[in-house]
């Protein structure tokens, strides 16, 4: 989706602000905000697709009001309530409201150390040979579909080159909208940066980005 | 400039929501607002394309967090700023703290009715002839500025047909920066939404924008 | 220009009530039986005290002295890097960028923030900003400038806008003056900044 997330390219933000000595957290709560996602992550409540989705799906003047974990725990709100896991009586008072459904299962400690340790990795076996090879040119398609992608609005309609084939890959426009992995190959296509911004742009500049294969087509 | 103020294609924001009734102005403010905008463009030797610019010249986050007429308010006071015409401490006391900066001309109630009815007319004399004529193949340029320009990102790259010549009119993307009005032809472009939103769009639409000459090339 | 930053870095009123949501939430999902509380207290620590750029350090420094390790991180980042014990969550599929004289690399993730967790820890709050988002993939030198940093204006910049699949971890150029160090020491030269790519290793 075209929303507020999508902002490669986009003016006046003004600079960019290192903060010396950053710490991890900036209040406990950030924590836990980001705690409390992985282990939703590990009780597999729902995909880490469809998390980013409901993410970006905040309307773009709340999704920028918000800082970065305060949008964490608003899209965890959002999805507990989408995928039933609470009720909106009890995200309002802060307590499991009785009767409820117990969860089958509890994430440990041991399982969270084990998902740090291996991941979950998205690379799957592959239905098809790839379509194209290292040095092939490609144009991005211009596409603008209501659901998640992870096609940036500034590469679409623009020619790049086919620098790395990364493999096949669970395909996150179907993954986050619940309809399957539907794995496709995986590729890192490389843009000019007159190409995509214009004549006026640093010709020193060259984008990477990570395009699967329905977002291509061949030049 | 890529700002917020672009929002054509973004997706998140919501539905429309018609208001019945709706009253011209929603707060005793806004009428302020909207009237001293107007009367101070005389004593600010501010055109409309400054005042448009200075509207959308601000962080994204904040431009969506604000009304319409709290973005012409925070508008109004950039530019009396930038002019020197109100000064912080004056606008932290609400009052006038030093004396007037002598200016060239103020707006007269006598003079409203004439003003408004003369309005800001864009069009200018000239003796060159426009590039393009209707039914021309035309492709919008993939420009990029930081500075205010009236081609809108989702035409950029794209190919429409010249619908109308419009004239010769003054060039928002100069006058904006104070850099003359450097008029230039105004066409309307045609675009299919195809060609604008991708093979899944809505193949009933066109959308029509107004081009000024240098936005376009020949397709 | 009207700036209003503040409101991307000061939590400011936001922060309580966020801090009673985030306890909301936690509070529901413990009752529920979803997770026990021990599971919240390992993410926090681990992210927090044990997984940060000294990982991402190693790999660099031992790229610089070891020139077999530096091929295999190059042609099989993975691999090379979990060979250092690093890897896992958000570091499934790592890609080693070789910054060389004409060519310096920059990561940045437009769409949300994804970064290399295993070798770097968590990204700061400047990579998840809409400034630098905005900026990096369109006028990366005006970003290297926040940072104080200015390269050659012939210097190839190559921007690597990261996607969740792969994560990129630089390789900034050894710096001179250095000879002979040991992998510890020179891993001491290595900021965080210079694996992003806004940065660029301390001076000896």
């Amino acid at each position: 989706m075209n929303g507020a997330a999508d902002m490669g390219g986009m003016h006046g933000f003004g600079p960019v602000v290192p903060e010396p000595n950053e710490p991890v957290f900036h209040a406990e709560w950030e924590g836990h905000s980001f705690a409390l996602n992985m282990v939703t992550g590990v009780a597999k409540l729902w995909n880490l697709d469809a998390f980013r989705f409901k993410r970006e799906s905040i309307p773009p003047p709340e999704y920028l009001s918000l800082s970065y974990y305060g949008l964490w725990t608003r899209t965890l709100e959002l999805m507990m309530l989408e995928y039933g896991v609470a009720t909106p009586e009890e995200v309002a008072v802060g307590h499991a409201i009785a009767p409820f459904k117990k969860a089958p299962h509890a994430v440990s400690a041991a399982e969270c150390a084990n998902m740090v340790r291996c991941g979950s990795p998205y690379n799957r076996s592959a239905p098809a040979p790839a379509l194209f090879k290292v040095g092939d040119k490609v144009r991005a398609r211009n596409m603008h579909p209501q659901h998640h992608t992870r096609l940036p609005r500034y590469a679409r309609g623009h020619a790049g080159e086919v620098v790395r084939i990364v493999g096949c890959h669970v395909f996150p426009d179907s993954n986050a909208s619940n309809l399957g992995e539907d794995p496709h190959w995986l590729y890192t296509v490389r843009f000019d940066g007159r190409e995509l911004w214009g004549a006026d742009s640093d010709p020193t500049v060259r984008v990477c980005i990570e395009a699967w294969e329905p977002y291509l087509e061949p030049l | 400039m890529n700002g917020a103020q672009d929002m054509g294609g973004v997706h998140g924001f919501g539905p429309v929501e018609p208001e019945p009734n709706e009253p011209v102005f929603h707060a005793g403010w806004e009428k302020r607002a909207f009237a001293l905008t107007l009367a101070m463009a005389m004593p600010g030797q501010w055109n409309i394309d400054m005042s448009r610019f200075a509207r959308e010249n601000r962080d994204p986050g904040e431009y969506l967090s604000m009304s319409y007429y709290q973005i012409w308010f925070a508008a109004l006071e950039t530019m009396l700023k930038e002019r020197d015409l109100v000064s912080d401490d004056e606008t932290v006391a609400g009052h006038a703290l030093r004396e007037p900066k002598p200016v060239a001309r103020i707006l007269s109630p006598g003079a409203v009715a004439q003003v408004l009815y003369r309005g800001g007319p864009t069009e200018r004399e000239t003796n060159t002839t426009p590039a393009f004529k209707p039914g021309d193949h035309v492709r919008a340029k993939n420009i990029n500025p930081r500075t205010h320009t009236r081609l809108p990102r989702y035409v950029r790259g794209h190919a429409g047909t010249i619908e109308r010549v419009i004239g010769f009119h003054v060039f928002p993307d100069s006058n904006a920066q104070g850099a003359g009005e450097n008029p230039q032809w105004l066409y309307t472009v045609c675009f299919d939404g195809r060609e604008l939103w991708g093979a899944d769009g809505d193949p009933t639409l066109t959308v029509s924008v107004d081009a000024w000459e240098p936005y376009l090339v020949p397709a | 220009m009207t700036h209003d930053h503040d409101h991307h870095h000061d939590h400011g009123s936001e922060l309580s009530e966020m801090q009673l949501r985030t306890r909301a939430l936690e509070t529901i999902l413990l009752e529920k039986g979803y997770i026990e509380p021990a599971a919240i207290d390992v993410l926090i620590e681990t992210y927090e005290k044990k997984i940060g750029p000294r990982n991402g350090a190693q790999v660099v420094a031992k790229a610089w002295v070891d020139p077999q390790f530096r091929q295999w991180l190059f042609e099989d980042g993975t691999a090379a890097i979990g060979s250092l014990g690093f890897g896992g969550r958000s570091g499934n599929h790592l890609v080693a960028l070789e910054n060389t004289p004409s060519v310096h690399n920059m990561v940045v993730c437009t769409l949300c923030s994804c970064y290399p967790w295993a070798v770097l820890g968590l990204p700061p709050l400047w990579y998840k900003s809409a400034p630098y988002r905005s900026r990096t993939v369109a006028d990366p030198r005006s970003v290297l400038a926040d940072f104080g940093v200015s390269l050659p204006k012939d210097t190839e910049i190559r921007v690597w806008d990261s996607t969740a699949e792969l994560r990129y971890l630089v390789v900034p150029l050894r710096p001179a003056g250095a000879e002979g160090w040991s992998e510890e020491k020179l891993a001491e030269l290595v900021t965080r900044d210079s694996m992003i790519g806004t940065g660029l290793p301390r001076n000896p």
